[in-house]
């Protein structure tokens, strides 16, 4: 299949779709509204990026002006179709675009000032009307905007203009700014030295520092270093056996060496934020089996991670409720970990046996209300002089093991600990993957009555996978007692079970790999539940994000930010076919067998 | 003869409190091809259910090789050599046309053996090969009934439950679907086929049964149960 050259035609550069650029620009003007109205620019502007031109907040704001340019651009490209030449025409494309949605905000700036809406929007106020001004007048605000919308976007149309080269340098050069900018904390945390260097008095790169930042970004990325480490992933995709094996065993030694050594060098906050995103992890890659590979929708499963925790404040902790008999010991935090491992077991059990025998929406709807019971009964008058209802378990000792101690106070300690399980989770997983049981598991996932009928016990596979869940989970839960020193209900909200989901289907269901970049990225930037992640100021606006994220991963990348071959497979076989259609690899009757042979 | 393969005697099976089985009888001895024909509704595929331990009978006993296994699980069987062609094909639509196979052999230990019936399905049905990476749901009717039968071979069966082969096909595809049958049974394998078609079926068919409401009403050759005149004017549209 040798794919033909087709001229690219030159069109003139108001010949294109009018009408569908236009549509294009009142979408990108209610994205802004919604963002405006949301409270974001407001919200973020304190955290200031490059003193003093731009904060959090604008930027909230004015990404979305340049990738709508640049998604205006994009063609699919067909072979044997005929290429339009790049040029003026999606300049003018991209310029209108960003008029139109630049429009909206001037429109915006206007309403605000002529009605008051205060009353259902709460951010229909001054402190918005200042920012969509720029602290000026009206008229500027009303002026700036759908010129300011209009250049973004041309610049983003323009980035098909230009050789790939030179657009890859350019993107490198300002993500690179931005990331330098919005993770100061990170990166002063860990090196201190920078502090002064690169950033001004009360955050925030200086100008200069932004300049020389992004050329250093521009220069390293055209001499370039991004290709050549491309071509080292292709060349590394594409080895097999022994060279593949030896560059899997290097890379996974290299990773383990970071990991290992980067908390050393490392401030506390650096430090915490990896404690926080191993507990998630522990926690994500336990779903992961239930969800990913088995294939049962678990909404509740915080409540193993609940189960986990109290289980082990009991034994460690002197205030645990007073009613427990006596011949219940306090343990220290190893010993209680195994009891905690089988009593999660247990539990993973019991509530998987009434629960298995569902499925699809009955399945996910029962398991959530599971999730809530045993938060409901950790807070009950009943149990109260077990569990201390709302008060808690306090004082839950750290975890002792002789060389050092696992506190929340020194979060390396609960990092490695975390570490620890984190690799036995993942050998496990990807054991079981591999065995006969993971194949059970997908058989189970994709159809179960006829996986019953080919043998597979289904029952006892999908206890097996609630219970090694379950197991994962309560690693989670035990390091977060050690960790926090106190186990309250209300640290295992619902909340819990959906962020954790969303980090598995973000990542990539069924996919270790996924659900490890999945953590990183959700937990490490955006934040848990409660912990704050590397961008503290998104926290008011982080299930807006996650929800925006998971919607998104939904239409446009549903298998995951890393797919697993196959799922890719599954999801985007109608596209391969199509395009195999197109290119003439498929002839129309293949799927109208032939009878005759 | 000699001992039956397969075997169900006297079996009531109940889903909750309505009957759906009533007394069935009927034996499948080794390498023979037999046909099960019914009505709508009339029990076929509960009768299947209940032979491979998916449904258990409320009374009687499903026996294979002189063996009781009333009760025992679906795995039991299936490594015993029973296995079913279900349904509507029903292959695992969203994994490949490999990996089905591959499911198909879950049981078994013998890699070197499940590659073996691997290359046999591929003689068997060279198309498969060709396909071996496609996702099995965007396979054609004909290519899906090819691997739903190759899926059922990597369990090395010795008798085959079929349950409706020819449903869901277009008519022309019909005859192949049969011939494939046949193929398969040349092999040595005993069939089991569950089938509304009844023409096609005892054409070609050693012996059938036919099951009405749970009720095994007739039982003879095929050559008879196609002169039967009740037979005709029920399932051959014939007054
Ligand atoms: N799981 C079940 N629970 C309750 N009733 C069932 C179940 N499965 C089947 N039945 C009922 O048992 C009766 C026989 O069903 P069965 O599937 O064996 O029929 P069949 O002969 O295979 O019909 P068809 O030719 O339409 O496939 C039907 O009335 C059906 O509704
Ligand atoms: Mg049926």
């Amino acid at each position: 299949m040798t794919a033909e050259q087709v001229d690219e035609v030159t069109r003139g550069p108001f010949d294109f779709d009018i009408r569908g650029s236009m549509r294009r620009g009142l979408l990108l003007g209610l994205g802004l509204v919604f963002i405006s109205l949301a409270g974001l620019p407001i919200g973020l502007d304190t955290r200031i990026l490059i003193k003093p031109v731009l904060s959090l907040g604008y930027l909230s704001l004015i990404w979305l002006p340049f990738i709508s340019g640049w998604a205006s651009g994009t063609e699919t490209v067909l072979d044997g179709v005929a290429t339009t030449k790049r040029g003026a025409r999606d300049l003018v494309r991209g310029g209108l675009v960003g008029l139109i949605g630049g429009a909206c905000l001037s429109l915006l700036v206007l309403l605000m000032n002529w009605f008051d809406l205060r009353d259902p929007l709460v951010n229909w106020a001054p402190p918005l009307s200042a920012i969509l001004q720029f602290d000026r007048s009206i008229a500027f605000g009303v002026l700036v905007w759908p010129l300011l919308s209009a250049v973004l976007s041309c610049a983003g149309a323009g980035l098909h203009i230009i050789t790939p080269k030179i657009r890859s340098a350019t993107l490198s050069a300002v993500l690179f700014t931005l990331a330098m900018a919005i993770f100061e904390t990170f990166i002063v945390d860990v090196a201190d030295f920078l502090d002064d260097k690169l950033y001004g008095q009360n955050g925030g790169l200086t100008v200069m520092s932004a300049i020389v930042v992004a050329c250093l970004a521009f220069t390293v990325s055209a001499i370039g270093l991004g290709r050549r480490v491309a071509t080292a992933r292709v060349n590394y995709q594409q080895s097999t056996g022994k060279t593949k094996a030896s560059q899997t065993t290097m890379l996974i030694a290299i990773a383990a060496i970071t990991v290992v050594v980067v908390p050393m060098i490392t401030g506390k906050i650096t430090q915490e934020l990896f404690a926080n995103i191993g507990i998630f992890l522990l926690l994500a890659l336990g779903l992961n089996i239930v969800v990913g590979l088995a294939g049962i929708l678990d909404l509740g499963y915080v409540a193993f991670f609940a189960v986990g925790g109290y289980t082990t404040a009991v034994l460690t902790s002197p205030n645990r409720g007073p009613d427990w008999p006596s011949w219940v010991p306090t343990l220290p935090w190893w010993g209680a970990l195994l009891v905690t491992i089988a009593i999660s077991g247990l539990v993973g059990l019991f509530i998987g046996a009434p629960v298995i025998r569902m499925r699809g929406d009955y399945l996910a709807i029962v398991t959530l209300g599971f999730g809530e019971i045993i938060r409901i009964l950790f807070l009950s008058d009943w149990l109260n002089g077990y569990f201390n209802g709302a008060q808690g378990i306090t004082n839950v000792p750290p975890a002792d093991f002789g060389i050092i101690q696992v506190k929340g106070t020194d979060p390396r300690s609960v990092f490695y600990l975390v570490l620890v399980f984190a690799a036995i989770s993942i050998y496990v997983s990807w054991r079981l993957e591999r065995s006969r049981v993971g194949r059970a598991w997908m058989a189970i996932r994709e159809d179960e009555s006829v996986a019953e009928a080919m043998g597979v016990n289904t029952v006892n596979m999908k206890l097996m996978a609630f219970v090694v869940g379950a197991i994962l989970a309560s690693f989670s839960g035990a390091v977060f007692a050690a960790k926090v020193g106190s186990i309250f209900p209300t640290s295992f909200l619902i909340l819990v079970s959906i962020i954790i989901l969303v980090v598995v289907i973000v990542g990539g269901m069924g996919n270790i790999i996924g659900v490890i970049v999945g953590s990183i990225v959700l937990i490490g930037v955006l934040g848990g539940p409660k912990q704050p992640g590397l961008l503290a100021e998104f926290s008011q606006y982080k299930l807006l994000i996650y929800g925006a994220l998971l919607i998104w991963m939904m239409l446009r990348r549903p298998e995951g930010l890393v797919p697993n071959v196959r799922r890719s497979r599954e999801l985007h076989q109608e596209e391969f076919l199509q395009d195999a259609w197109l290119r003439g690899e498929i002839d129309d009757d293949a799927n109208t067998e032939e009878v005759d042979s | 003869m000699d001992q039956p393969l397969l075997e169900m005697r006297n079996v009531n099976t109940h889903y909750g409190a309505v009957h759906i089985l009533k007394d069935v009888e009927l034996a499948i001895y080794p390498g023979e091809l037999v046909c099960l024909l019914g009505g709508n509704a009339s029990g076929k595929s509960t009768t299947l259910k209940t032979l491979l331990g998916m449904v258990t009978p409320t009374s009687g006993e499903v026996v294979l090789d002189g063996e009781v296994v009333t009760g025992q699980p679906t795995s039991y069987l299936v490594e015993r050599g029973v296995t079913m062609v279900p349904e509507n094909r029903r292959l695992f639509k969203r994994l490949s046309v490999k990996e089905n196979l591959e499911l198909g052999a879950y049981l078994r230990d013998d890699a070197d053996g499940i590659d073996a019936d691997m290359e046999r399905v591929f003689s068997m049905f060279p198309r498969v090969k060709e396909r071996l990476g496609q996702r099995a749901g965007t396979l054609s009717g004909g290519e899906q009934q090819m691997v739903a039968m190759g899926r059922a071979l990597m369990a090395q069966p010795r008798v085959l439950l079929m349950d409706e082969p020819s449903m869901g096909l277009a008519p022309a595809l019909v005859q192949t679907n049969f011939e494939l049958i046949q193929q398969i049974h040349n092999e040595g394998i005993a069939i089991f086929i569950v089938e509304q078609n009844a023409n096609m079926a005892l054409s070609i068919a050693d012996r059938g049964w036919v099951l009405q409401t749970g009720r095994v009403v007739l039982d003879d050759t095929a050559d008879a149960l196609l002169a039967n005149p009740d037979l005709r004017r029920s399932y051959l549209g014939e007054t």
